[in-house]
């Protein structure tokens, strides 16, 4: 399979490994797009628009955990305090708020402005395996710094470095409920189960151990059973984080709570675990980022994300053979994409997700969201960052996103962006710096044809070649 | 933007005035989809299916207050006196209000102790073989290949609410979607040169063309919606309609319910329908969640019955879900994945009966893998009879195209 020429070459590396081309971007890319794409995967990780674990957002989410308890015990009590607690309540809820916008706000606007669009992308990706979905406040307050700390820095590193950071970080442990999972026979559930006024035994819940296998290492074919699940479970037990009521040093943080640790040793996928406490988990986790199985569930997943729906078997078994002779070097991984023939096949055969599609708007005409309005239109196409529906994270595949609705949601934000984005720009010369050799003649006529700038652009951000990758 | 007044709204939307909206948004809309129908909307059988994703819990949704074993298996989490009462076996979750008022009046029954055959107990690949039921082809969805096997002059228009296609209607025939929060700008040229730009494009092009025919369809049945809402004056515009439906409240979700009827009793609109609702993965701290989601249903399900008047007699709604959970709590007040759950079987037009299938009973010998609720009805049998009685399919068609290899799943009759 040859590769394509040099201009549909660089027209591919922006805006089907990237994230859609500035201006400028193909033209630069030119002399090099396989270059351009190597040059990003450096095993330090890839930028992050926030901090790991901000000081001023620990105590963000303090302060309101403080401010909702003083107005529950009032208003539980009845109170008339309540009433006067409740402004405290709002605002340090409005702050909130505030911080999860920005957070959202920022990760869109890298992507909007990075020059290392393929390495966002990847991020992303990771991201979307890793997926946490946002909830109660706490919980979504935690998924821009999870991204930040457990996802970013580990994506062109090993994958067992990953999947730790993933699962041991307190946004994953609040979102499968690991953090109330507790061995029946640790110290904690004998101690509370002898207590005269016990309400409710504790337990085990074996949410985080089900999606580990099933959706971040083995895969749902991968080969375990119900009793390999349950035994994981028992293994988790005592990951744990401390709670926002721990002084503001330690507030948030990972820790191994032994007393809620199920004692014993342990049998998962055939393997015994002799060794015990927080070790046991963590030799699970790298066993299974060591299994095959895993290799070849997430090259496929890769290679889906990047190249087709319904990707090629030789490229997943060409990721998957790379993945396991490096044990899952995730540059080596990236490399081995860029060098496939099948990533630089002409036709795109990508539809791109809403987030996809809004980012790479803001890229044709070099510019990027301002405001968490500017963002808004994602949660009526179903696709609010942060909000994934479940722990499968966001669909990937066309027949989930060009539906009539969402082709119908497509139009109507275009309809509203286009004008304002366009500015003075000639947007002819814009199609031809966001798609380089990827727009057709017929865009091309289109938006040559359009009775204002305003509907040139939108022409060009709804044509067919646009809305791919 | 546009604007409706509501003076004006339009009591229910004639030909003409389709037409006349369809031209005013530039959308260049065809006579095709109204001059086809032969059969008027009112008279046509409907069908809607929901599917609560995340493996709702049946022994919630349907407890089984008669069964000894209940209440020590679910202890804190078990619902006994608040139940709406049933019969001596079975209540109703509290927050179920109105199916309860349906299955009082003859309206509504339910099946306690379905599943997919080897549904697994993951959440997507479940419900994968829920929607796709066709082993591990998960490329197309049973509602879509049950609605193309009608065929001819009788093939139902399909809606799926919602911005994500659900795979249950995913397939060869093409069906429409929509779900609350947009607006097209009136009197736009970009639709049409949109539309120009996609016709040779065999995803995009048919993708928009339904999507605006829609569009068509929803902004008049906003108005009417917004019509009857208490304190409505003056003029709301279209993107302030749509909010009114969204919002995780029994007053959002009996307004949805409502605007999915509007789409059912238009001529032309739809036919079939699914919805899905998520939340219902409870692990922990069952109680509330599982209430908010219920009560969401059951309002949802009250504003289609209200919604569909007449119309109600001629519809079928199902609500399924991919598997069950636990028989017994866990240790964080909530409940793990599980095997069989109940399904509700609801319409204006339901046969007499109690309840669909058997109960295995929650003694311990009697759970699946000592576990979970067993089961003892598989769904695709409830979705044939609902098929074949009331949207009038073949069993041959059912057994192969429909839901393949599955001669041995007889269809459950008398239901409607």
């Amino acid at each position: 399979m040859a590769l394509p020429d040099r201009d549909l070459q660089a027209a591919i590396a922006a805006t089907r490994f990237g994230l859609g081309a500035r201006p400028g971007e193909i033209k630069a890319v030119r002399s090099d797009p396989q270059g351009f794409l190597l040059a990003q995967t450096a095993p330090t990780g890839v930028p992050t628009p926030l901090r790991a674990l901000p000081q001023d957002r620990v105590e963000a989410l303090q302060e309101f955990r403080q401010a909702q308890s003083a107005f529950q015990q009032a208003n539980q009590l009845q109170d008339r305090k309540a009433r006067d607690l409740r402004p405290e309540l709002n605002a340090r809820r409005a702050a909130l708020r505030d911080q999860i916008a920005g957070d959202v706000l920022q990760r869109a606007a890298l992507g909007a402005t990075t020059e290392r669009g393929f390495a966002e992308r990847w991020a992303l990706f990771w991201a979307n395996h890793f997926s946490v979905g946002a909830g109660n406040f706490v919980r979504t307050a935690t998924i821009g710094p999870y991204e930040a700390a457990a996802i970013r820095p580990h994506v062109f590193g090993r994958f067992a470095d990953l999947l730790v950071a993933a699962e041991t970080h307190p946004a994953m442990l609040l979102y499968l409920d690991q953090n109330a999972s507790v061995g029946p026979d640790s110290p904690l559930a004998q101690r509370t189960a002898r207590r005269p006024d016990a309400k409710r035994q504790l337990g085990l819940n074996e949410n985080l151990a089900r999606e580990i296998l099933e959706l971040h290492t083995v895969g749902v074919d991968g080969g375990y059973t119900q009793a390999d699940v349950t035994e994981f479970a028992r293994a988790l037990t005592g990951l744990s984080f401390r709670g926002f009521n721990a002084p503001a040093e330690k507030a948030g943080e990972t820790y191994f709570r032994e007393i809620a640790h199920q004692p014993g040793p342990r049998s998962v996928m055939g393997v015994a675990y002799e060794v015990e406490g927080e070790a046991q988990a963590l030799a699970i986790l790298n066993d299974l980022a060591a299994r095959p199985q895993t290799a070849r569930f997430i090259s496929r997943k890769i290679a889906r994300h990047f190249v087709a729906d319904d990707p090629p078997p030789a490229l997943v078994a060409r990721l998957e053979a790379v993945w396991r002779d490096t044990d899952g070097a995730l540059d080596q991984v990236a490399a081995a994409l860029i060098a496939a023939p099948e990533a630089w096949a002409p036709a795109p055969a990508k539809f791109k997700t809403p987030y996809e599609f809004m980012i790479s708007s803001w890229r044709a005409v070099g510019a990027a969201p301002r405001k968490p309005a500017d963002l808004a239109m994602l949660t009526a196409m179903g696709h609010r960052p942060f909000y994934a529906p479940s722990p499968e994270g966001w669909p990937d595949e066309a027949a989930a996103w060009a539906t009539p609705d969402g082709i119908v949601k497509r139009l109507v934000w275009t309809q509203d962006f286009a004008p304002q984005a366009i500015g003075t720009a000639d947007p002819s010369e814009v199609a031809a710096q966001a798609l380089g050799a990827r727009l057709s003649p017929a865009t091309a006529r289109a938006v040559a044809r359009a009775e204002s700038r305003g509907e040139g652009l939108a022409l060009l951000l709804m044509s067919p070649e646009f809305q791919r990758r | 933007m546009t604007s409706f007044s509501l003076a004006h709204a339009p009591p229910s939307l004639s030909r003409r005035r389709l037409l006349a909206a369809g031209a005013g948004l530039g959308l260049g809309l065809g006579l095709q989809m109204w001059g086809s129908r032969a059969l008027a909307a009112s008279s046509r059988r409907k069908f809607v299916l929901v599917i609560l994703r995340g493996a709702a819990d049946g022994l919630s949704i349907t407890p089984p207050v008669g069964d000894g074993a209940y209440v020590a298996l679910r202890r804190e989490l078990a619902i006994t006196d608040t139940a709406l009462r049933l019969d001596g076996d079975f209540g109703l979750h509290p927050e179920l209000k109105s199916v309860h008022r349906l299955i009082g009046a003859g309206q509504g029954r339910f099946a306690p102790a379905v599943a997919m055959p080897a549904a697994g107990r993951s959440h997507f690949e479940a419900q994968d073989r829920l929607e796709a039921a066709a082993g591990n082809d998960v490329s197309s969805g049973w509602l879509n290949r049950a609605m193309a096997t009608l065929g001819g002059g009788s093939t139902p228009e399909g809606l799926s609410v919602g911005p994500v296609a659900p795979l249950v209607m995913r397939g060869d025939l093409a069906t429409s979607s929509w779900s609350p929060g947009r607006t097209v700008e009136t009197a736009a040229r970009l639709p049409m040169l949109v539309q120009d730009l996609y016709a040779d494009d065999p995803l995009l092009g048919p993708a928009l063309a339904r999507g605006l025919k829609t569009e068509v369809l929803a902004q008049a049945n906003l108005a009417r919606l917004a019509a009857d809402l208490p304190g409505a004056s003056g003029t709301m515009n279209s993107a302030k309609l749509s909010r009114i439906l969204l919002g995780d409240n029994r007053d959002a979700a009996g307004r949805l319910g409502g605007a999915v009827a509007g789409f059912m009793r238009e001529d032309g609109g739809a036919d079939v329908v699914a919805i899905s609702l998520d939340g219902f993965d409870t692990h922990a701290n069952q109680a509330g969640a599982l209430s908010r989601r219920l009560a969401y249903l059951d309002a949802m399900l009250a504003g289609l019955e209200s919604g569909l008047g007449a119309a109600w007699r001629d519809t079928v709604v199902l609500v399924v879900t991919e598997f069950g959970r636990t028989a017994r709590i866990n240790g964080t007040q909530g409940t793990d994945h599980g095997t069989a759950s109940t399904a509700l079987l609801l319409g204006g037009g339901l046969k007499p009966g109690g309840v669909i299938g058997d109960w295995p009973g929650l003694a311990e010998p009697r759970l699946f893998e000592n576990r979970d609720l067993a089961s003892t009805t598989d769904l695709r049998s409830l979705f044939k009879g609902v098929l074949a009685e009331h949207m009038g399919l073949e069993r041959r068609a059912l057994d192969t195209a429909v839901f393949p290899d599955s001669a041995a799943a007889q269809p459950i009759l008398g239901l409607v």
